[in-house]
């Protein structure tokens, strides 16, 4: 299988080419764009990638591989991220973890059976003055209490 | 001692304060109409940006020294020192990076600058591009602010529209372009050499030093890297005037001037940012600014600047008898009552680190505490030299058997070796940044350990959240 970029984010590309003095500087901001429209990274997007920066496959894999944002698998619709580090943790991420675990019917890295929403645990995400905080999709969601829980996830399964 | 001001927050709070209008109407009321722009044809605001671009290059860079501003990021290096290492290179151009990789657990500060006052960013910038001789400024955002993303964006657009940026800013032949930089989820990408090899499009791993930036940085070529709030608080400092900025601050004589964002969080009743003159302690701003631990409970300890700055006990004293150092006028002072600076942390033991403090309560469990950071740091290890790829993995597990009432006291012992086996023996500082932390927690509360090794206390009734 081959990959290609819409029009649209082709243009970006051709943007992002713009503000770099190497080709390769694009090779982040070129695969968020890929994941944006495949919802993960798989080899014929790391081929895709090689081929418009002049790089060897190897070096995007191996880019692929280091960061945690780039899925390598699918993942569901919406991405639950529930912040699990220690000032999050002194303000009660262990229970809105547990919440989201049950409410969703999944562990934390599981997706859920109609492939809605996929559930993680990330690592500290700059909101500790407003803790606990989950982040889904591309938005945060601060100074959780359960009730506020429950309803951003009804609203994702619904 | 507690001295509020307001020149980076004065629009935190401002209807859509994150507008140019916002900004330019903000410095008009902080530093006089003449902000609003009397020179230059350029329509208006920029003040600081439009004056610094009216000096030389060196005047820029010797009056931004005076501001004694210490490195927001962690390490606290003079930022004009740092300035002032870029040479011009015959052949090669110099790049500005800006470090807005904001990851350190217990640090939230940078995030609130870029989504509600991202054009001092931008100023801040205009300054320190022309100050070191570079053209762009790189601003490198972690993945996960997209609304900072987003607002850095439509500051660089405003900007543009008025002339500030692009080709001729304020009609001077100085181009300065702004070029904000996606990152991918990786803590390590917030050590410089490693955000450097980010931004080049490569693995975050950091390189070897020397060649450093101001050599060898973005692209091969000279570079500087400053935090994002160092960059932000610039144009204040301009508009101010470098030293009368240096001079707000308590440490002004010591070189740590100015004023900082301050955050609190953990256990306080009002955990947030704010921002104050560099010179309060941390009892201020736990009990006065903090509004004071949950509950009205006791201090079991505080991490001050980060989770890789090792914590404090309440019950601890600065050493510093030797009347020549410039710590001794708190010798023997608690830790809590010393005003809050790079060297004053340092006499105490530990790092002002990036000035978030985080706070525990007593009743919070410190074994499980550092497990929790253990954890992160085994995580987010890039794994390139192996004391900290397996050292970090090693604390983890053993903290973890610990805590399940597996381990032996020699276990216990060998965290010790462990953590002291990562130090000075990896490429950067994430190395140091894991054991440290884990050493303070060891030495700290070794008692808590040995309860959980003697079978005293069960991981059950383990806790972090207060109930």
């Amino acid at each position: 299988m081959t990959f290609a970029l819409t029009t649209e984010r082709e243009r970006d590309l051709e943007a992002l080419l713009s503000k770099y003095p190497t080709k390769m500087a694009v090779c982040i901001p070129l695969l968020h764009l890929c994941q944006e429209q495949h919802g993960h990274i798989d080899d014929a997007i790391v081929d895709y990638v090689a081929g418009k920066l002049d790089l060897p496959s190897a070096h995007v894999k191996g880019v692929v591989t280091f960061y945690t944002l780039f899925n390598q698998q699918p993942v569901g619709k919406h991405q639950v991220w529930v912040c699990k580090t220690l000032p999050c943790a002194l303000r009660g991420a262990g229970s809105v973890l547990k919440q989201c675990e049950k409410k969703l019917g999944i562990h934390a890295g599981q997706t859920t059976k109609d492939g809605k929403v996929t559930l993680r645990t990330a690592e500290c995400l700059a909101s500790c003055g407003t803790a606990p905080m989950i982040q889904v999709d591309k938005d945060y969601y601060e100074n959780l209490t359960p009730d506020r829980v429950d309803e951003i996830l009804t609203r994702l399964t619904s | 001692m507690l001295t509020r001001s307001a020149y980076l927050t004065k629009v935190y709070n401002v209807d859509k304060g994150w507008t140019l209008e916002a900004y330019e109407r903000a410095q008009t009321e902080l530093f006089g109409a003449a902000a609003a722009g009397a020179s230059g044809g350029a329509g208006g605001g920029y003040r600081a940006a439009r004056k610094a671009l009216g000096m030389t290059q060196a005047d820029v860079v010797t009056e931004a020294k005076k501001a004694n501003i210490r490195g927001r990021g962690g390490a606290g290096f003079p930022m004009g020192v740092k300035w002032s290492f870029m040479k011009p290179h015959p052949t090669k151009p110099a790049y500005l990076v800006i470090n807005a990789d904001e990851g350190e657990p217990g640090t939230h500060k940078d995030r609130t600058i870029m989504e509600l006052n991202p054009h001092s960013v931008i100023e801040g910038c205009i300054i320190g591009c022309f100050g070191i001789g570079a053209h762009v400024a790189y601003v490198y955002v972690r993945d996960e602010l997209h609304l900072s993303k987003a607002r850095l964006e439509g500051a660089i657009a405003e900007a543009k529209a008025k002339g500030y940026l692009g080709k001729t800013p304020f009609g001077r032949d100085y181009a300065v372009e702004v070029v904000v930089h996606t990152g991918a989820g990786a803590y390590i990408c917030g050590e410089e050499t490693s955000l450097l090899n980010s931004l080049e499009g490569r693995r975050g791993e950091p390189r070897l030093k020397p060649p450093f930036p101001a050599q060898a940085g973005a692209f091969g070529c000279p570079t500087t890297v400053n935090n994002l709030e160092t960059i932000a608080i610039v144009p204040t400092a301009f508009n101010m005037g470098c030293e009368e900025f240096s001079k707000l601050s308590l440490l002004h004589k010591i070189g740590d001037g100015g004023t900082r964002l301050f955050g609190v969080n953990g256990h306080v009743k009002n955990p947030g940012i704010h921002e104050l003159h560099v010179g309060v302690t941390l009892r201020e701003l736990i009990y006065d600014i903090g509004g004071g631990i949950l509950g009205d409970r006791e201090m079991l300890a505080v991490i001050p600047g980060g989770s890789s700055t090792p914590l404090l006990t309440p019950d601890e004293l600065i050493v510093a008898p030797d009347e020549k150092s410039p710590m001794h006028e708190w010798h023997g002072k608690n830790v809590l009552d010393v005003p809050l600076g790079v060297d004053t942390m340092r006499a105490a033991g530990t790092m002002l680190g990036t000035c978030c403090a985080t706070v525990m309560a007593v009743g919070t469990c410190p074994v499980l505490a550092m497990q929790n950071l253990m954890s992160f740091y085994h995580h987010e290890s890039c794994g390139q030299c192996t004391p900290c790829r397996e050292g970090s993995a090693w604390l983890d597990r053993v903290v973890d058997k610990i805590l399940d009432g597996h381990a032996s006291m020699e276990e216990l012992d060998s965290l010790h070796d462990i953590a002291n086996n990562i130090m000075g023996n990896t490429i950067c500082a994430f190395g140091e940044g894991t054991a440290m932390p884990a050493l303070g927690f060891l030495r700290k509360f070794r008692k808590d350990f040995e309860a959980y090794v003697r079978g005293e206390r069960k991981r059950a009734d383990a806790r972090l959240a207060l109930d």
